[in-house]
């Protein structure tokens, strides 16, 4: 075995690396923050938000609000910009110093990247894409929940020897944290030290859709294969039951939906209260992003469809006329009600 | 970077993912008969990888960790175009997580040498996800681009359009560097009839066993794996969904859903108070 960087006795508290995002944490990072606080709570562990960017003073400010014990803000001009390169150098020294038990992240693009590269620079272990962490009662190790082989099988992964034990959690995987403190905690400014030499890796340009996240959205239509590009349609329903529009990978492919909208294994994990997914077969890969729906309903011609198996409301017949009479309906409620 | 460009190709065997169960008494993985394919993103490196030797020349060699059965489906990317092939194999590299296969991948990839360009799969299919790729680049010490869609070349450098949370960015990566590329961000082509002559050779796959790697046979493998599995379970997929039918007219059916659904709509707040943070 690889020697650990530091040993168990060493290590103490729960970590989550607050992902930012010009001034604004990542909803994943609030979700990760609640089920820490919850762990926390069992082990009596202190529970830190650690923030890494450059002039972002207001944003610990911010942070110290939530519901964590204590923040530590990694500070330095080249971590103005998201590289892998330069976080990890940055966290990979504060971790050394302060050696945590537990280090979580989201696994967002700039997340998994992080994690990735921090978990060998630490020589410890990772297990990513957690669908859900606990601790064992006995040992007091954290347990990662993950999913392989497009959902089907569920495996807890735990780290033994090495410290600290990292994990990633898919955004929606948990609620948001929703309770802030009354008087903000203490927030440790460390100045990093970055040499040019650890960011070889340039931003030459950025663009961000200011559009939607449907990872947080209450209600969604989802657009598959059978919506055959008429997205028209599937629009003329999001509007009637003011949803946000989703989309299988499929769908994505064909150019009909932006990839920020799609849901599954690398898209999005949904936790809709509605969820209406027209056109659509249910592989594996698709339906892990709408598991923690609500009430799902399934329209398909095809009655052999998988997509019936996950699905609350099956409609076996073609989505085109059955759309367009849901909207008329709604249409015709809303004419007076509003 | 001197003379012609070198890319290497990372490349998983797993078997289909909707071939493999649970055995419920043993709580292990049950590979049965699932049949081995190779991780369909990978399938996108290596089309990435060709793509780019066809543009701007130089070799591409493939890269695969993995039981000796995985030979043929290394001839098949050397059918596809791909000059050069190796297989790491060996009991000692079996169970083997993150840690230890981005080290294993790193070890071969520093003996094959004068690489400028590893290319691999944005996540495999059967269990680790995407961190592979980042491990490689940390253990070389060098750059690393995950969930690319596009690669140019430049002097030296890459200039990479990637994705990231809500949008794409685009990097300017010195070589030699580590990229994973998105699945589907290109169509893998088929390999042609010169190709499927040369399925026949053999002695094109260069195999390596742990003695082979300079590396410690303690820090591969499962005894070289930090974190280990506590238990295993086959997800209830079905768990609470109800697979009501609705039938009838598209107008009948329409009505039914709209009886059900209308209390979302309505009782749902306006858009306008939903996040404030
Ligand atoms: C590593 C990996 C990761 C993946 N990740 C994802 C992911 O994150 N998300 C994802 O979605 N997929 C993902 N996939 C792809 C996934 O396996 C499926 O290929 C995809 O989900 C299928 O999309 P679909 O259901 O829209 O299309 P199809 O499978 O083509 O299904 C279309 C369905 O529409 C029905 N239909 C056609 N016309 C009509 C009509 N007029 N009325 C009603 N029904 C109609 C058909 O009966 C059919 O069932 C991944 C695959 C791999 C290998
Ligand atoms: N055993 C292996 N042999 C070759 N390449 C691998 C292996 N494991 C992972 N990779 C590469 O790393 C990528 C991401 O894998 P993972 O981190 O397991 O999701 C894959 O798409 C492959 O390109």
């Amino acid at each position: 075995m690889i020697d650990p960087a530091y040993s168990p006795q060493a290590a103490s508290g729960i970590w989550v690396f607050l992902e930012q995002d010009g001034n604004v944490l990542a909803p994943v990072s609030l979700e990760l923050l609640g089920k820490a606080r919850e762990l926390s709570r069992q082990s009596g562990a202190e529970l830190t938000g650690l923030l890494a960017g450059h002039n972002l003073d207001e944003l610990a400010g911010r942070a110290a609000s939530l519901d964590l014990d204590r923040v530590v803000y990694v500070s330095h001009p080249l971590l103005e910009r998201f590289t892998a390169e330069a976080y990890a150098h940055a966290t990979a020294e504060v971790i050394l110093q302060q050696r945590p038990d537990i280090f979580l992240l989201g696994a967002t693009p700039y997340g998994r990247d992080l994690a990735g590269r921090l978990a060998v620079m630490l020589r410890t272990g990772l297990t990513a894409d957690c669908t859900d962490l606990a601790l064992d009662p006995e040992s007091g190790l954290l347990l990662g929940e993950v999913s392989g082989f497009g959902g089907g099988i569920l495996a807890t992964i735990k780290c033994e020897q090495h410290r600290p034990q990292m994990a990633t959690v898919r955004p929606g995987v948990f609620a948001e944290v929703q309770s802030q403190r009354d008087t903000a905690a203490p927030v440790e400014k460390v100045e990093a030290d970055v040499p040019a030499s650890a960011c070889p890796v340039a931003v030459v340009s950025r663009r961000q859709h200011a559009g939607v996240d449907v990872s947080r959205a209450e209600r969604l239509v989802i657009a598959g294969a059978g919506v055959r590009g008429d997205m028209g349609t599937v629009e003329a329903l999001a509007r009637a039951l003011d949803a946000e529009i989703g989309a299988t990978r499929v769908a994505v492919d064909e150019g009909w939906a932006g990839r920020e909208q799609q849901i599954g294994q690398t898209g999005v994990i949904a936790r809709p209260k509605l969820a209406v997914v027209c056109g659509a077969s249910g592989a594996t890969q698709f339906t892990v992003g709408i598991e923690q729906a609500g009430l799902v309903i399934a329209l398909n011609q095809d009655p052999e469809a998988s997509i019936f198996e996950q699905a609350d409301l099956c409609v076996v017949d073609d989505l085109f006329p059955v759309v367009r009479a849901l909207v008329a309906e709604f249409e015709s409620h809303n004419g007076g009600a509003k | 970077m001197t003379g012609e460009l070198h890319m290497l190709v990372c490349l998983k065997v797993v078997p289909k993912s909707e071939e493999v169960g649970v055995d419920r008494a043993t709580n292990t993985l049950d590979r049965g008969n699932a049949r081995s394919e190779i991780n369909p993103p990978d399938m996108n490196a290596l089309e990435a990888a060709l793509a780019l030797k066809d543009r701007y020349g130089g070799r591409v060699s493939l890269l695969s960790m993995g039981p000796p059965f995985v030979v043929p489906m290394l001839r098949v990317g050397l059918a596809m175009g791909a000059d050069a092939a190796y297989l790491l194999s060996d009991r000692a590299f079996g169970g083997a997580d993150t840690l230890a296969t981005s080290l294993t991948l790193a070890s071969a990839i520093r003996k094959i040498g004068d690489i400028d360009l590893v290319l691999c799969g944005e996540e495999s299919s059967d269990g680790a996800t995407a961190q592979v790729p980042p491990g490689i680049a940390a253990w070389l010490g060098i750059p690393q681009v995950t969930y690319a869609m596009d690669i140019e070349l430049e002097r030296g450098h890459i200039l990479v359009t990637r994705e990231i949370r809500g949008g794409e960015e685009v990097l300017d990566a010195p070589l030699p560097a580590v990229v994973s590329v998105k699945v589907s961000c290109n169509q893998p082509r088929f390999m042609d009839v010169e190709g499927m002559a040369g399925l026949d050779r053999d002695g094109t796959v260069t195999t390596w066993t742990a003695a082979d790697l300079d590396v410690d046979v303690n820090h591969i493998g499962l005894a070289g794996s930090p974190t280990s599995v506590a238990g295993l379970r086959e997800a209830l997929q079905t768990v609470g969904r109800r697979r009501e039918v609705v039938t009838g007219t598209p107008e009948q059916e329409a009505h039914i859903l709209y009886e059900r659904i209308s209390e979302f709509v309505r009782s749902s707040s306006p858009r306008t108070q939903e996040t404030s943070t």
